[in-house]
């Protein structure tokens, strides 16, 4: 009974000091600083005089961000490498990337809690709905309540995308790529190092076609019809949350290019591959998330 | 393992130990405590009597936003965290948090978050000026410049807050002692793992709520712009689906304190322990269904004034659990009231005050009248002062003999909770009586008819403002020159920090899992 004790928990790796974590806080400083300068000169919302400095200071502290980022997680991968994790360390790293991938689910909730309560409320009630009629009557007498909404109270007109062009083929790809994740995963379980590879670069590939029709698609959105991210709270709700969803199959994308690199040099064992993991978690997190858009910002 | 730590600056910069990062933690909410606590003292000279006194309109608005953005961000939650840090890994038998590393950008990114917000002072337009709740449009279309630099550093301290809460839960769920049960744990860790669940769920809502500003403000996109088809009262509703769990993310592990700290001076097992874990999940998962309490005078639907009025009424049964626990712990007990318990037992009380008038604005019809008034500011500054500060104060009282293996002045300690508890009742029982009366918040002058109370009110804040000074040189003078604490300070404590740990604690501790039985 005490060996077991022993050989759970006494090699619970505590590492040492490391200088990653202040970097990338300074580093998120200046991100936030330059970012907030930069924001407001090149939007001209905000006089900021001759300050130019945001744009230069942002990209710097992204750089750093960048570089700490692949010191910080070098620094876990050569540890892990040289058999430091146990069993129970690799269960904090998969708990911790659950969690995490929680809280990304409540800030896409944010956005989509904000389309169905614009839907469901205040379109209803700018048209006149429950005791909104006069409101209705005296402000905005013209205003047709419908969504999508393609013309806004002030009068801002757009056009609303349709579901079965590109966001169709794209709901396609990410569920494929899904699949091609999957037989990687399994792949990987049975140790099937050239499997492993060709699907986990595969998926890639699927992710990288993603996002180039997601930008055909906004290229589209902008220049023929008329859908912008000023167009009213369509096109607010429209760009966010496929745009911050974009963001994420981005990241999701890096994530994988690093995994099928990590492939390539051997990194994963069928039974020690934390990353990998984390990374098929994040995958498949972002294709649901798509697919709700799919639902709810195209479809419905 | 040996006691062996690093020292120098490095030692703090770049740390993975959970004891210096509490510390830090502890320290860095106590400075912002001064700062917004100074804060308070300006909006308090103003308020001293009717008429504009020191301070401009502008200004004041800007007082007001800032103390309060400061106090629950900066100081309120940080201490929390530091607490958290120094013990759960003590009360669970790990031998540090989870996520080391994680742990210390969690700290460090909030003494940046905090100067990136205090820099806005210094801003063309001023500090942020729209009250602490940021409500469009007063933060998106009338809003200063600084209010993007608010904004972002509002994402770092969401950023740090949602990795510190992964730390919690992983550490809880992955690093207990074998032995430690679940429902064996001390209430602390409990109340500090719904608490982490909490943060986790709303930080982000917090975030998506913030970037909606920002396009708003500057990309032309409409979410809180009646015009482009949003609607600002929108903006309300997904703030308080974040603030609402705030208020209880600001104090259930101020509940796991007293819940500590009444046992350990009654020497008696905690009433209802099981009860207790169930009544502070049930408050967690309330309080994501009762948000728009905050916003009754909005005008809602009838229906929707309903269901958060019944909703957030039906708190008042864990908590009426958790106040008859503490009460029946201390039910024939052999009570002695050290500084902790003095400060245990004010929570209890002056919590349930700030509870009852809870209710109070609970119930729609009558919140017409409270609405905005100084009635809701001595509501929430009753919990969250007494609440939430005097739940850290007993804490850093009860484990300060631990932390630092010296013990305080118990006579300075007792004065110290005296003069809280003299000041803080005179500083906010007359904002009851000024804010039933229809004194509205956030506002620099007032009707001649208020100022008798306001008078009252600002002599208590600048006596609770001069009792924090006294706390400092309290906790100092203990820790270079206290007397040294024994291992087990406190007959009646219990726990593995108590039982199994000498005083200090040392650097690294259970390096090797206790057995618990």
């Amino acid at each position: 009974m005490s060996t077991e004790t022993e050989e759970k928990y006494e090699s619970y790796y505590v590492p040492e000091q490391s200088p990653w974590p202040i970097v990338g806080a300074v580093a998120l400083f200046f991100i936030a600083y330059g970012g907030a300068n930069f924001i407001q000169q090149s939007t001209d919302t905000v006089d900021t005089g001759d300050a130019s400095w945001g744009g230069l200071v942002f990209m710097a502290a992204l750089a750093v961000m960048i570089y700490m980022v692949f010191r910080w997680w070098g620094d876990v991968i050569k540890e892990s490498m040289d058999g430091l994790y146990s069993a129970q360390m690799d269960r904090s790293f998969k708990q911790g990337m659950l969690w995490f991938i929680s809280s990304e689910v409540m800030f896409f909730a944010a956005f989509f809690g904000a389309l169905l309560y614009v839907r469901q409320f205040v379109i209803p009630w700018l048209g006149g709905e429950g005791n909104n009629m006069m409101t209705h009557a005296i402000i905005w007498p013209e205003f047709a309540p419908q969504w999508p909404l393609t013309t806004t109270p002030d009068g801002t007109t757009t056009t609303g995308m349709g579901a079965w062009g590109l966001p169709a083929i794209n709901t396609a790809i990410l569920l494929t790529s899904s699949w091609t994740l999957t037989i990687a995963h399994h792949a990987l379980k049975a140790n099937n190092r050239q499997a492993l590879l060709n699907y986990t670069s595969l998926t890639a590939l699927l992710g990288i076609i993603f996002l180039a029709l997601q930008v055909m698609e906004y290229h589209h959105a902008y220049t023929e019809m008329g859908l912008t991210l000023g167009s009213g709270i369509y096109g607010s709700t429209f760009f966010m949350l496929t745009g911050f969803h974009g963001f994420h199959v981005t990241l999701g994308t890096i994530f994988l290019i690093v995994l099928s690199i990590r492939c390539a040099k051997g990194h994963f064992t069928e039974k020690h591959h934390f990353a990998y993991e984390a990374g098929a978690w994040y995958w498949h997190f972002v294709d649901v998330v798509w697919l709700f858009l799919f639902i709810f910002v195209y479809l419905m | 393992m040996s006691d062996h730590h690093p020292t120098g600056i490095t030692r703090w910069l770049y740390t993975t130990n959970h004891k210096d990062i509490g510390s830090m933690y502890l320290w860095f909410s106590f400075i912002m405590f001064l700062i917004g606590g100074a804060m308070a003292m300006v909006i308090r000279a103003e308020l001293y009597q009717p008429g504009l006194q020191f301070v401009q309109p502008e200004f004041f608005n800007q007082m007001t936003t800032m103390h309060g953005l400061i106090m629950v961000f900066g100081a309120v939650m940080p201490s929390m965290v530091g607490l958290a840090n120094w013990l759960i890994p003590m009360m669970i038998g790990a031998p540090d948090m989870a996520l080391p590393r994680m742990n210390n950008w969690s700290f460090w990114i909030l003494p940046f978050a905090f100067t990136l917000l205090l820099s806005s002072f210094l801003m063309e337009g001023g500090a942020p000026n729209f009250g602490w709740t940021f409500y469009a449009p007063l933060s998106t279309t009338y809003g200063p410049p600084s209010t993007d630099f608010f904004i972002l550093g509002v994402h770092m301290m969401g950023i740090s807050s949602i990795m510190g809460a992964i730390n919690v839960i992983v550490t809880v769920f992955n690093m207990r002692a074998p032995g430690m049960t679940l429902m064996k744990m001390p209430l602390f860790v409990w109340t500090w793992l719904i608490t982490a669940f909490l943060l986790i769920m709303v930080m982000p809502v917090l975030a998506g709520t913030v970037t909606m500003m920002l396009t708003d403000r500057h990309f032309g996109t409409s979410f809180f712009d009646a015009a482009g088809g949003g609607d600002p009262v929108m903006f309300q509703h997904i703030f308080w689906f974040f603030g609402h769990p705030e208020v209880y993310i600001m104090i259930l592990p101020a509940f796991g304190v007293v819940s500590e700290i009444i046992p350990a001076f009654s020497r008696k097992k905690l009433f209802g322990y099981s009860s207790m874990v169930y009544a502070t999940a049930s408050i967690a998962l309330l309080s994501f269904i009762v948000w728009a309490h905050h916003m009754f005078a909005v005008g809602m639907p009838v229906a929707g004034e309903l269901f958060f009025m019944i909703a957030t009424m039906l708190i008042a049964v864990p908590t009426g659990v958790k106040v008859f626990n503490w009460v029946a712990t201390m039910w024939q007990g052999s009570l002695t009231f050290e500084t902790p318990m003095l400060f245990s037992i004010a929570f209890v009380i002056l919590f349930t005050i700030g509870g009852f008038s809870g209710v109070m604005l609970a119930m729609a019809p009558v919140d017409f009248q409270y609405h905005d008034t100084y009635f809701v500011v001595a509501h929430f500054h009753y919990v969250l002062f007494p609440g939430a500060i005097f739940g850290t104060t007993a804490a850093v009282y009860y484990w300060l003999p631990k932390w630092t293996g010296k013990m305080y002045n118990e006579t300075s300690g007792k004065i110290h909770f005296w003069l809280s508890m003299i000041f803080v009742n005179l500083t906010f029982f007359p904002m009851h009586f000024s804010g039933l009366a229809g004194m509205p918040r956030r506002i620099p002058d007032y009707n001649m008819m208020f100022a008798d109370f306001n008078m009252w009110a600002s002599i208590g804040a600048f006596g609770l403002g001069l009792t924090q000074v006294y706390f400092l040189v309290t906790i100092i003078m203990a820790i270079r020159g206290g007397k040294k604490a024994d291992e087990k300070q406190w007959d009646g404590a219990t726990g593995l920090e108590w039982d199994a740990l000498p005083s200090p604690a040392p650097y690294h501790t259970f390096s090797t899992p206790p057995k618990v039985d």
